[in-house]
C-alpha cells in the first residue's frame, strides 16, 4: 500500500514482470481447453433474454445463502497491489478467506467463451465473484441469466459512496447485476523517445511515420470505437451505416501496414518490449507499468476523444459462495478501501470521497511519495472532471443480439486478418 | 459354437478401438456438422435450419486466411523436406553406433512444451531484443525493423516446430533400405547420384509422402505460432476458427470454416498422392 510504506520500486517491478512474462503463456493455456469445450457445446439455448428482473428474484437468489467464510475470485491482470492488501485487510475484519485470486480474464470474448458451457449447465464456474467490462459480453452475461441479481440491502457502502451517475448505465440500469470496480479511458499510450514527437491525436494512429509500430485493440467495441471517432462519428449514436465507415477507416490503416498487432491486454508488454510504439492503451495500465518498470511512457486521450468504459464485479449465478462475493463487493466501497485500491491501479474510481482520503494520505507523506500520491489524488484519470467527462464517448448500445452480430461481423474481419 | 466365436472375434477386436472412434471422433464429428448448419446467437441459442450459405459467407469472409495457410503449409513442408531428408539421411547411413543418440537429440526438444519453446522465440527475435538491438544500435538496420510479425516469422516457427516429424518418417524408409542394394547400384556402374536418384530415392519417398502427412496437415491449421510470433497480417485460418469459437461464440461459422478446411486438406492430400503415383494413402501412411 503505498502511503504507509511505499513499496520498493525494484521489489515491485520483481513482482509485475513476472505477471507480464505469463501473460502469453496464460492466454495460449486457455487454449488447450478448446477439446473440452467442443464436446461440451451443446446446441439447445442459454437462456432467455431478459430486459429486467422479476421482482421477487432478488429473493429468490438471495433465500438460504449463508456465509461460508471463503471466496473465490477472478479479476484482470493489474488490477490489485500484488500483495493483496485490501484482500488481507478484508479477510481480517470479516474471517472470510480468499480462497483463490486468480489473474484468468484478459479479454472479455474468451472469458465469456470459456464460462459460458458451465454457465449454462448449471454449473460453477469456480468463482464467486468476477469482474467483466460493460462490453457486448457483459449484455450476453446478463440476456442469458448468468448474473445474480444483487440485494443491495447487502450493500449499504455501494449505497452510501458510489457516485450516483453509475446506476443510470444503460448496460445495467439501477446496477441490478453489477456494481463497478474501476472505470477507465481508452486513449493512446506511446514511447516519445521511439515516436520522437508528441502524440495528440487519432490521426498518429494512422501516420505511415510508425508503419508496423502501432498497436490496436483486439476487443471489437475498442476497435470500433477508434475506428468510429477516427472517422468523425460518434460511437453512442452509430448504426451498421457508420460501423461500415469506420471498418473502412481500419481496413485503410491495416493495409497499409500500419497495424502491427491486434493486443489484448498484451499490449503493455508489447510496449515494453518496443514492438510498439504507439497503441491503444488503457489508462491505469501505463501509469502502472511506468512505476513498476521505471519506463517513461506518456497516456494521451487523443483530442478526439477517447472512451470510457466500466469494469463491473459480477456474481456468477452458480457461485458458491455469493454472500462472501456480496460481503467483498461491499468492502471495495468503504470509502478507504477505494482510496487505496485506487492509489495503486490508478484507474477511476467510482468512489468520488476516496479523493479526500488519497489527499489526507497524501498529507502524511513527505518528499517523493507525497508528491506520488498527490499526483494521484488529482490526476484527472482518476478523478475526471465534468469537462474531462465531455471528451469521452460511451460504448456502443445495442438493442438487439442481431445488431451486436452486424457489429460483430462487420470488425471482426479486420482483427483476424 | 467355435465358428461363432471365430466369426465374431475380429469385431470385438475391433470394438475399443471402434467405440472411442465413435465418441470421440464421429459424435463431435456429427455435432459440429450440425452446428455448421444452424442459426442464432449465443445468448438465445442455435437452431438447426439447414442454413448451408453459412459456408459461402465464412468462405468468403476468410478466403485471404485459408489461402494464406494453405501456401504457408505448403512453403514449410517444402523447407521441411530439404531440410529434413539431408539429416535424416546422414543419420540412417553415417549415423553408425550413435544412430539412437542423434535421434535422442532430434526429439530432446520435445521435453520442452512447444509453447514455451515457441514464445522463446519471441524473446529471442524481439523488435529491441538481444539479437536486433545491437544490430540496429550498430546501424546495420533500419531502427523499424522487425522479424516478429512477419510471414517468415511464421512460417520459420512452423518449421522449427515440425522438423522432427518429417525427419523421423524418412529416417524410418532410410533405415530400411538394405545397403546391399547400394552396392549393387555401384557395381552396375551407378553413380553415386544416379544411385541416390534411382535407387535411395524412389525407396525413401514413402517416408517422405509420411512425412508430408504429418506435417502439411497439422502445419496449415496451426493456431500457436501465428499467434505468438505473427501479426494481424500472417492470420491463419486455424486461429479464425479458434477466435470465432472462443471469441465470438459464433458457433456455426467457426463450425463451417472446420468443415471446409478439413474438405481442402483431404482434397489436396488425395490429389498430391494421386499425383505421386502412391496408390493407396493409408497404406503408405500406416507403414
Amino acid at each position: 500500500m503505498f502511503p504507509t510504506n511505499k513499496p520498493d520500486p525494484s521489489v515491485l517491478r520483481g513482482m509485475t514482470s513476472r505477471r507480464f512474462g505469463r501473460r502469453d503463456a496464460l492466454r495460449l493455456g486457455g487454449m488447450s481447453a478448446m477439446g473440452a469445450f467442443l464436446a461440451a457445446c451443446g446446441v439447445e439455448g442459454q437462456g432467455k433474454p431478459q430486459a429486467s428482473v422479476a421482482p421477487d428474484a432478488v429473493e429468490k437468489f438471495w433465500s438460504g445463502k449463508v456465509k461460508n467464510g471463503k471466496l473465490d475470485f477472478a479479476n484482470w491482470p493489474l488490477y490489485m497491489d500484488p500483495k493483496h492488501p485490501e484482500l488481507k485487510k478484508f479477510t481480517k475484519e470479516t474471517g472470510i478467506a480468499i480462497s483463490s485470486y486468480d489473474e484468468v480474464i484478459q479479454e472479455m470474448g474468451p472469458w465469456f467463451a470459456k464460462v459460458q458451457p458451465q454457465l449454462s449447465a448449471g454449473q460453477s464456474i469456480g468463482y464467486d465473484l468476477m469482474v467483466i467490462t460493460n462490453s457486448i459480453q457483459f449484455g450476453q452475461f446478463r440476456d442469458a441469466g448468468f448474473l445474480a441479481p444483487l440485494d443491495h440491502s447487502k450493500l449499504p457502502n455501494y449505497v452510501a459512496n458510489a457516485a450516483k451517475s453509475y446506476s443510470q448505465s444503460s448496460y445495467d440500469l439501477g446496477n441490478v447485476f453489477s456494481i463497478p470496480y474501476a472505470s477507465g479511458i481508452t486513449g493512446i499510450a506511446y514511447d516519445p523517445e521511439k515516436t520522437g514527437r508528441e502524440i495528440t491525436s487519432l490521426a498518429d494512429l494512422w501516420d505511415p511515420a510508425f508503419k508496423g509500430k502501432v498497436g490496436m485493440f483486439r476487443d471489437l467495441q475498442e476497435l470500433g470505437n477508434f475506428g468510429l471517432l477516427a472517422a468523425g462519428l460518434t460511437p453512442a449514436k452509430s448504426g451498421e451505416a457508420e460501423w461500415k465507415k469506420a471498418a473502412a477507416k481500419l481496413r485503410e490503416q491495416k493495409d497499409a501496414g500500419i497495424v502491427r498487432q491486434y493486443y489484448d491486454q498484451s499490449y503493455v508488454d508489447a510496449l515494453g518490449k518496443g514492438e510498439v510504439w504507439i497503441t491503444q492503451a488503457w489508462s491505469g495500465d501505463i501509469f502502472q507499468k511506468n512505476v513498476s518498470d521505471g519506463t517513461n511512457f506518456k497516456f494521451v486521450v487523443p483530442s478526439e476523444g477517447g472512451t470510457i468504459w466500466t469494469d463491473n464485479m459480477s456474481i456468477p449465478v452458480t457461485a458458491a459462495n455469493p454472500v462472501d462475493a456480496i460481503t467483498l463487493m461491499d468492502f471495495f466501497y468503504e470509502v478507504e478501501n477505494a482510496a487505496t485500491l485506487a492509489e495503486y491501479i490508478n484507474y477511476v474510481c467510482p468512489v468520488p470521497a476516496a479523493q479526500a482520503a488519497m489527499k489526507k494520505h497524501a498529507a502524511a507523506l513527505t518528499g517523493e511519495d507525497k508528491e506520488y500520491l498527490d499526483s494521484v489524488a488529482t490526476s484527472p484519470l482518476v478523478f475526471p472532471s465534468e469537462a474531462d467527462y465531455e471528451k469521452l464517448h460511451y460504448y456502443v448500445d445495442f438493442n438487439t443480439a442481431e445488431e451486436q452480430q452486424d457489429f460483430t461481423k462487420i470488425f471482426d474481419p479486420i482483427v483476424l486478418g | 459354437m467355435g465358428r461363432v466365436k471365430r466369426t465374431l472375434a475380429p469385431y470385438l477386436l475391433v470394438l475399443p478401438g471402434g467405440l472411442w472412434l465413435l465418441m470421440f471422433f464421429a459424435v463431435p464429428m456429427a455435432t459440429m456438422l450440425s452446428l455448421s448448419l444452424q442459426e442464432g446467437d449465443i445468448v438465445n441459442g442455435y437452431v438447426f435450419t439447414g442454413h448451408w450459405q453459412t459456408y459461402i459467407e465464412a468462405i468468403s469472409d476468410y478466403e485471404t486466411q485459408l489461402i494464406r495457410s494453405l501456401v504457408y503449409g505448403v512453403i514449410a513442408t517444402i523447407i521441411l523436406i530439404v531440410l529434413a531428408f539431408p539429416a535424416a539421411y546422414w543419420i540412417a547411413f553415417y549415423g553408425g553406433r550413435r544412430k539412437s543418440t542423434y535421434l535422442f537429440l532430434l526429439l530432446l526438444p520435445f521435453f520442452v512444451s512447444f509453447v514455451l519453446r515457441t514464445i522463446s522465440w519471441r524473446l529471442i527475435l524481439t523488435d529491441d531484443g538481444f539479437l536486433l538491438h545491437p544490430l540496429k544500435q550498430a546501424g546495420l538496420l533500419p531502427e523499424n525493423f522487425h522479424i516478429l510479425g512477419t510471414s517468415a516469422a511464421v512460417i520459420g516457427g512452423l518449421v522449427y516446430n515440425f522438423l522432427p516429424f518429417m525427419v523421423l518418417p524418412i529416417y524410418v524408409a532410410l533405415e530400411r533400405i538394405d545397403p546391399r542394394v547400394v552396392e549393387a547400384a555401384r557395381d552396375l556402374y551407378a553413380s553415386p547420384v544416379t544411385a541416390f536418384r534411382k535407387v535411395i530415392l524412389p525407396l525413401a519417398l514413402p517416408g517422405v509422402f509420411a512425412g508430408v502427412l504429418m506435417t502439411f496437415i497439422p502445419v496449415s491449421s496451426d493456431y500457436v505460432n501465428s499467434e505468438v510470433l505473427g501479426s494481424s497480417s500472417t492470420t491463419m485460418i486455424g486461429q479464425v476458427i479458434q477466435s470465432q469459437y472462443l471469441s465470438s461464440s459464433n458457433y456455426p461459422t467457426a463450425s463451417a470454416l472446420s468443415f471446409t478446411l478439413m474438405a481442402v486438406l483431404l482434397v489436396g492430400v488425395f490429389s498430391y498422392a494421386k499425383a505421386l503415383g502412391t496408390e493407396d494413402v493409408m497404406k503408405v501412411a500406416a507403414r
